[in-house]
């Protein structure tokens, strides 16, 4: 039982993670309706930032460097390539962000080469321990720092006039620009925070228990993926849940890979697409997706 | 006036570029047999992964997985039950028709997914079968040895044996390399030509139609899940097919090659091309096979890349930057890829408008 609670406690936490980083994903779809395919290159670009500057300028100043780079990394992306796109195909530019992704990736994991680097956090591998139940403190940490970050994002989604802009550009983006929405500046924020929140996961995904940032980085950053699109890529509150469901899931399913060897090793990181695979069945538009409706 | 000069050109050329493929083995040596080789079978799987995503607008990005299942299923179909791995010693030639079947039935079964979901979403649900695969791969070690891989038995066809047993063809001794060329010129000389007629036919209108609207093409009658479902399985069985040739030039699989990085690679290859034709995705997975052959073969006269190891750019990298630079500059400054323009002065009247 112990050993359960222990299990769900760090699947919620790491699934806060997972949560952070398809609120990212999620905002760009919902901005520019743009698949981001490079987005665990953004993530690792952050980690990295993060794990080069933390000697120098301590571990903080290092963390905002990170999420200011990865932020910046997220709007020359756009400002760079996305933007002088002249078509209308949003799947071609979907393939677009593959190219980029190829490159960032590609000189990302040729810096960290074979190194694994720490990212110099202040929680260190202790743990606490409450009625028999263990947590480490990097798991609390992570899921207070994306709890307080969700909130923070979704509170401005609805009140700020950001948020607003952002809203009127994924509702109709033609009528939000001729209401005097700058389509250019609200698909600018939208890459800027996707990185910033990026950087934040990759400082959690990289911590305690993990050795520190490598290049497989992006591989865990990549069950993202299932966690946006289960929930439903249109959809805040799709990316969230479905963030739990993947962290929880591969949780469990790591730990309890002892029981379920028959699946062979290493089941717990494949968990989060079989869960994908498994609800886009039922729902091919993800739990909270919307059902597309079209006039024609 | 100058009609029938012009008539004949294009036969003329067809003729002289197949006379040259046919004449190059007795030529080349064997690095470049075997490059040629890479190429041709990405050019097969490029030209599956061309009709999904090009032609139909479904990005994929499960290629590799179809690749490992035909590249596997052929070694475990042909090869010999010896120790831990199990095998059916069927007779190589059926072994390969039944891997080709094979990767076909793995996309069949994905097709409740493949045919219900659009264009990049289906990219994400895809990325599932990249981890399946790799996972089955690293796991099923009776089947696929685990992580060492498997040998690859040689394929036997009418009494003619691929394998290194030298044959003498004019003076020329022909190895494995000299005598798959030309099943691989067979080969991807018949997938072009059925991705062609596929293409040009009423299928390929309605492919095109589900790409550029997909209501349109519901309300005008075409069976848009259906046809969905169907081009995944048709583009599987191509990956399939340049599966199994992959496996025999190689002559053992491994489970990493398998990855995420071939799918990006086999995209990058229609990009670069050409979304949505043949000579499209045959142009592009030349360049994107050739390059790091070429630039590991030439790292000493290049600036800048080093050979692996050596701290600076390894060629791999360097191809690497290379095509994902190419498909961003050939997406923004050349929709249409490396073919289209030479396409567009020929016909004035294609049907397929960039949108």
């Amino acid at each position: 039982m112990t050993t359960f609670a222990e299990l769900l406690l760090n699947g919620i936490s790491i699934g806060s993670v997972y949560a952070l980083i398809a609120l990212g994903f999620v905002v760009i779809f919902r901005a520019t309706e743009v698949v981001n395919f490079a987005h665990a290159s953004l993530l690792l670009a952050g980690g990295y930032v993060t794990a080069v500057l933390h000697d120098d300028i301590g571990f903080w100043l290092a963390l905002l460097a990170g999420i200011g780079g990865a932020a910046a990394v997220g709007a020359g992306v756009e400002f760079l390539v996305m933007r002088r796109y002249r078509g209308s195909n949003h799947s071609v530019l979907a393939i677009v962000t593959i190219g980029v992704d190829i490159l960032l990736t590609t000189e990302l994991t040729r810096r960290i080469g074979t190194d694994v680097l720490a990212l110099g956090d202040p929680w260190g591998d202790s743990v606490l321990t409450v009625a028999g139940v263990s947590v480490a403190h990097t798991r609390i940490a992570a899921f207070v720092a994306a709890g307080l970050l969700i909130t923070a994002f979704l509170l401005a989604f609805r009140l700020t006039s950001w948020g607003v802009a952002m809203r009127a550009a994924a509702e109709n983006s033609e009528t939000a620009a001729l209401m005097g929405v700058r389509l250019g500046r609200v698909s600018l924020g939208a890459w800027a925070v996707a990185g910033g929140l990026a950087a934040v996961a990759a400082l959690f995904l990289t911590v305690f228990p993990t050795p520190g940032l490598e290049r497989s980085t992006s591989l865990a950053a990549m069950k993202a993926f299932p966690a946006a699109i289960l929930g439903g890529l249109d959809s805040t509150t799709g990316a969230l849940v479905g963030g739990f469901l993947v962290g929880i899931t591969e949780s469990l399913a790591t730990g309890y890979q002892g029981d379920l060897t028959f699946l062979g090793r290493g089941i717990g990181d494949l968990a989060p697409y079989l869960v994908m695979v498994a609800v886009l069945l039922v729902r091919p538009a993800g739990l909270f997706g919307t059902k597309e409706l079209a006039r024609v | 006036m100058s009609d029938p000069i012009k008539r004949l050109r294009r036969p003329a050329l067809w003729t002289a570029g197949a006379v040259l493929l046919l004449a190059l083995p007795f030529y080349l040596d064997r690095f470049w047999l075997q490059a040629g080789l890479f190429a041709m079978a990405a050019a097969i799987g490029a030209i599956g992964l061309n009709l999904l995503t090009g032609s139909t607008g479904q990005l994929s990005m499960g290629h590799a997985f179809f690749l490992a299942v035909g590249a596997y299923g052929y070694c475990v179909l042909a090869g010999d039950s010896t120790g831990t791995l199990t095998g059916l010693n069927l007779p190589s030639w059926l072994a390969a028709v039944l891997a080709v079947a094979l990767a076909g039935v793995a996309g069949g079964l994905f097709s409740p997914i493949a045919g219900r979901l659009q264009g990049a979403y289906l990219g994400i649900a895809t990325l599932a079968l990249i981890f399946i695969g790799q996972h089955v791969l690293f796991n099923a070690h009776d089947l696929t040895g685990g992580f060492n891989g498997r040998d690859v038995p040689p394929l036997s066809l009418f009494g003619v044996t691929f394998d290194e047993s030298e044959l003498l063809v004019a003076a020329v001794p022909f190895g494995s390399a000299e005598k798959l060329w030309y099943v691989a010129l067979l080969a991807l000389a018949g997938c072009a030509l059925f991705a062609r007629g596929v293409l040009r036919g009423r299928p390929g209108r309605a492919m095109n139609a589900i790409r550029d609207h997909r209501i349109a093409a519901g309300v005008l009658g075409v069976p848009v899940a259906r046809y969905r479902a169907g081009v995944f399985v048709l583009s599987s069985m191509y990956a399939g097919l340049a599966g199994v040739l992959l496996a025999l030039v190689f002559q053992r699989t491994v489970p990493e090659y398998f990855g995420m990085i071939l799918s990006l690679e086999y995209l990058a290859m229609i990009v670069i091309g050409g979304l949505g034709s043949v000579a499209g995705a045959v142009v592009g997975a030349v360049f994107v096979s050739l390059l790091p052959q070429l630039l590991t073969r030439y790292s000493d006269a290049l600036p800048l890349v080093s050979a692996p190891g050596t701290g600076g750019v390894a060629p791999g990298e360097a191809s690497r930057y290379l095509y994902g630079a190419a498909v961003v500059a050939v997406v923004l400054f050349l929709p249409g890829g490396l073919v289209r323009p030479a396409f567009r002065r020929r016909k004035t009247t294609t049907s397929e408008e960039s949108p």
